[in-house]
């Protein structure tokens, strides 16, 4: 029996013992994650049953047929796409088996304690301290750019624990409970009027020795496996043509012709060509994904599209003219979901500010081409052998 | 489903394309022969054209042909154009074969597909797919009048075509004056064909055959510039990790780096492009939308890489001893031939319903 056959098979036994329609969603969820059935590529045990990753299709569509709930992956994107790697990779027996199943079903949602006000491109340079107390850690400082740490159970987070060797080398990977007195997260409003980011101050939180992932003065490589994944989840979805902030900008387009003039027709052409272009770009990656070669294009996904979601609003807001002038609401607001595309031109006008700062700066992610895919020459570097603690700053 | 990557048969061929024009047809070759009175090269032709077979992909196993696909010719044709190759592969083995098979006129057919006949659609380089075409008179058999801007004519044994009756003529180019005109792009030159009283024999109707070999050829000219467009990326990023001032590499410097950046991903984005309107166009789905999201995309992605090409290679770049004004002068024209990006968008607010106000 080939694994995708044994696959349906196994998705078909899961569905006769708990029928969606008469089971619990959350019983339903557990009892997938059991069967191996989350994240087919992860082992045995843990979700998974240690078959290719390309394989998930085959359960997907099985269990979607059947009407199944899923885990609202876009509810708990950042455990399911960096926290949960990074375990896999890094943790202990132990860790692998407290945390990944109730992330997965979406019991407990976790947050990232990465960013801070003086550590945003250069996260390395990052001053949260944690400082040893017998079998804890003691963690002091502040984080930004958190999403979801208003509803997450857990963070992962990176904290220096030794200011006296250079920046990358004093790093240590720990999870954070958000839930610990010390832990206060306050909203940052954005300039769409919402807070969908809180800002963290952590106050002498306390973390468990056996919360750390990874060895003490390691985490900058552990944090690697943690961020790769999030440009690939952030740049890597597969969209119908008109599925991205296209889809819009053409229907207003179609639908209101006493918007339309020579000008912005030739504009929203061009973009119309990149948006479908970029699309085909995405599509070819995921086609190498699947045949097992993996591309490069993957760095470059997010650059194109932050430029493109950002040409393509900017259009909009013009083409609507008199109404571009309105916003449809300032109310603050603090979001579970972060959706680029939902709202008015204006929403998303200013919205996709973010998508070229968010995950990597495009500057930033123009360096990582240029000398990862391209081989260039590195950036003059007189950070590295100097200690954290005699940085500028 | 599209598929937008390279098969392994694919790539053998690329690789065996590869492998023949860089042992016979150099960049200083290249140069050398565009100064000379025959731009193109015949001896390359033939060992791509009889050797290899490759004239003959797009015609049908019992019409003499190979009986592969436009995706095959793509990826001929991103060799030549990463080579500037002077051969009239495009004009001959895409334009005029495709004319022919709308045609249906297998005894040319075999003949082009053999690679020993060379073919040209009389028909003016800049043309658009579906855009008005000249025609010459035909009176009593003969054709009389003058076509200017035919891409390869100077080579071409037979040339085909279309008169004010409606017809698509095959005329064999000893019956007519061809005259080169002094182009912009040495590689693939341009004449007049002038037709006083040649006698010409009726293969089909013109519309239909001249829409078909256009919309094939801009589907598959991207295919070309993205083999230039790799080509002037990959060079300058070589010579940039070489090339020292202020001691260091000048690739080194963050202003290089991101132009560079930039441009890789223009030419990531292209090769999807280019697969898409391949594909399209061997499996005739999706074809008119993916042929002009192609091209509209794939020339200023072309004239892009190579004007960086030559602005980063400093005053070398400038020279006529550099190749790289060949792929310049390959890229501007491409911009033009069959349809400009601002022609295939015109075409594309048709088809995908954004008409203009």
């Amino acid at each position: 029996m080939t694994d995708a056959e044994e696959l349906r098979r196994r998705a078909r036994e899961l569905l006769a013992a708990h029928p969606p329609a008469d089971t619990d969603r959350l019983d339903f969820l557990r009892a997938r994650f059991d069967a191996g059935l989350a994240w087919v590529h992860y082992p045995q045990g843990l979700g998974g049953l240690g078959v290719p990753r390309s394989l998930q299709g085959v359960v997907d569509a099985e269990l979607q047929a059947a009407d199944a709930p899923d885990n609202d992956p876009r509810r708990i994107g950042i455990g399911l796409g960096m926290a949960a790697p990074t375990i896999l990779k890094y943790g202990t027996e132990e860790q692998k088996r407290r945390y990944l199943r109730p992330l997965w079903t979406g019991e407990e949602v976790w947050c990232q304690l990465f960013s801070e006000p003086g550590a945003g491109s250069d996260l390395a340079a990052l001053g949260t301290r944690a400082v040893r107390a017998g079998e804890d850690w003691t963690v002091n400082g502040q984080k930004v750019w958190t999403s979801s740490a208003h509803i997450a159970r857990w963070a992962i987070l990176i904290a220096r624990t030794d200011p006296d060797v250079p920046k990358h080398a004093g790093i240590t990977y720990f999870i954070c409970d958000m839930t610990d007195p010390g832990v206060e997260v306050r909203p940052l409003r954005q300039i769409t009027g919402e807070a969908e980011f809180n800002e963290v101050f952590l106050t002498d939180v306390r973390v468990p020795d056996d919360r750390r992932l990874g060895e003490v003065g390691d985490g900058w490589r552990v944090a690697q496996t943690t961020l790769m994944n999030e440009r690939v989840s952030i740049g890597g979805m597969a969209l119908p043509r008109e599925g991205g902030m296209i889809g819009p900008v053409s229907k207003t387009w179609r639908e209101r012709p006493e918007l339309r003039t020579h000008e912005l027709h030739q504009r929203l052409l061009k973009l119309w060509v990149e948006a479908e272009v970029s699309r085909l770009t995405a599509e070819r990656l995921r086609q190498q994904l699947v045949a097992g070669q993996p591309g490069y294009e993957g760095s470059g996904m997010k650059l194109a599209f932050a430029r493109l979601n950002q040409e393509i609003s900017g259009l909009e807001v013009e083409l609507r003219g008199e109404e571009g002038l309105l916003y449809d609401d300032w109310t603050m607001r603090r979001p579970e979901l972060v959706d680029f595309i939902g709202r008015d031109a204006g929403y998303r006008y200013l919205r996709s500010k973010g998508n070229s700062i968010e995950g990597g700066t495009s500057e930033i992610l123009l360096n990582i081409v240029a000398e990862r895919v391209l081989g260039l020459p590195a950036e003059p570097r007189t950070d590295k052998d100097v200690a954290w603690k005699d940085l500028a700053r | 489903m599209t598929d937008l990557l390279y098969s392994e048969e694919e790539e053998a061929l690329r690789a065996a394309v590869r492998d023949l024009l860089t042992d016979h047809c150099a960049p200083a070759d290249v140069i050398a022969r565009a100064e000379s009175g025959t731009p193109h090269d015949l001896s390359v032709w033939k060992s791509l054209a009889e050797g290899m077979g490759l004239a003959g992909l797009l015609v049908p196993e019992e019409q003499g042909g190979q009986g592969a696909s436009a995706r095959e010719a793509a990826v001929v044709l991103e060799e030549l154009g990463r080579a500037v190759a002077p051969v009239p592969y495009l004009t001959s083995a895409v334009v005029a074969t495709e004319a022919l098979l709308a045609c249906g006129d297998e005894e040319l057919l075999g003949r082009l597909a053999s690679g020993r006949t060379i073919g040209a659609l009389a028909v003016g380089l800049h043309t658009a797919p579906g855009a008005a075409v000249t025609t010459v008179r035909a009176q009593n058999g003969t054709l009389h009048g003058e076509l200017t801007g035919i891409a390869d004519a100077a080579v071409a044994d037979v040339l085909l075509v279309p008169a004010d009756d409606g017809a698509l003529y095959a005329v064999a180019s000893d019956a007519v004056t061809v005259t080169p005109q002094a182009s912009l792009d040495l590689t693939r030159p341009l004449a007049t064909v002038r037709l006083t009283g040649a006698p010409g024999r009726r293969v089909g109707d013109a519309e239909p055959a001249v829409r078909r070999a256009l919309r094939a050829a801009a589907g598959l000219l991207a295919s070309e510039q993205l083999g230039l467009a790799d080509w002037a990326l990959t060079e300058t990023v070589r010579y940039l990790k070489e090339r020292k001032q202020f001691n260091r590499p000048v690739g080194g410097f963050q202003a290089i780096k991101h132009r560079l950046a930039q441009l890789w991903l223009e030419v990531v984005n292209l090769r999807a492009a280019a697969r898409a309107a391949a594909d399209a166009l061997a499996s005739g789905e999706d074809t008119d939308v993916s042929v002009a999201v192609a091209q509209a995309y794939a020339a200023p992605v072309a004239v892009h890489a190579a004007e960086e090409a030559l602005q980063l290679h400093g005053g070398i770049g400038m020279t006529w001893e550099h190749p790289i004004h060949l792929y310049l002068k390959r890229a501007k024209a491409d911009s033009i031939a069959y349809g400009t990006a601002g022609a295939h968008r015109a075409a594309l607010a048709e088809l995908v319903d954004l008409q203009g106000p």
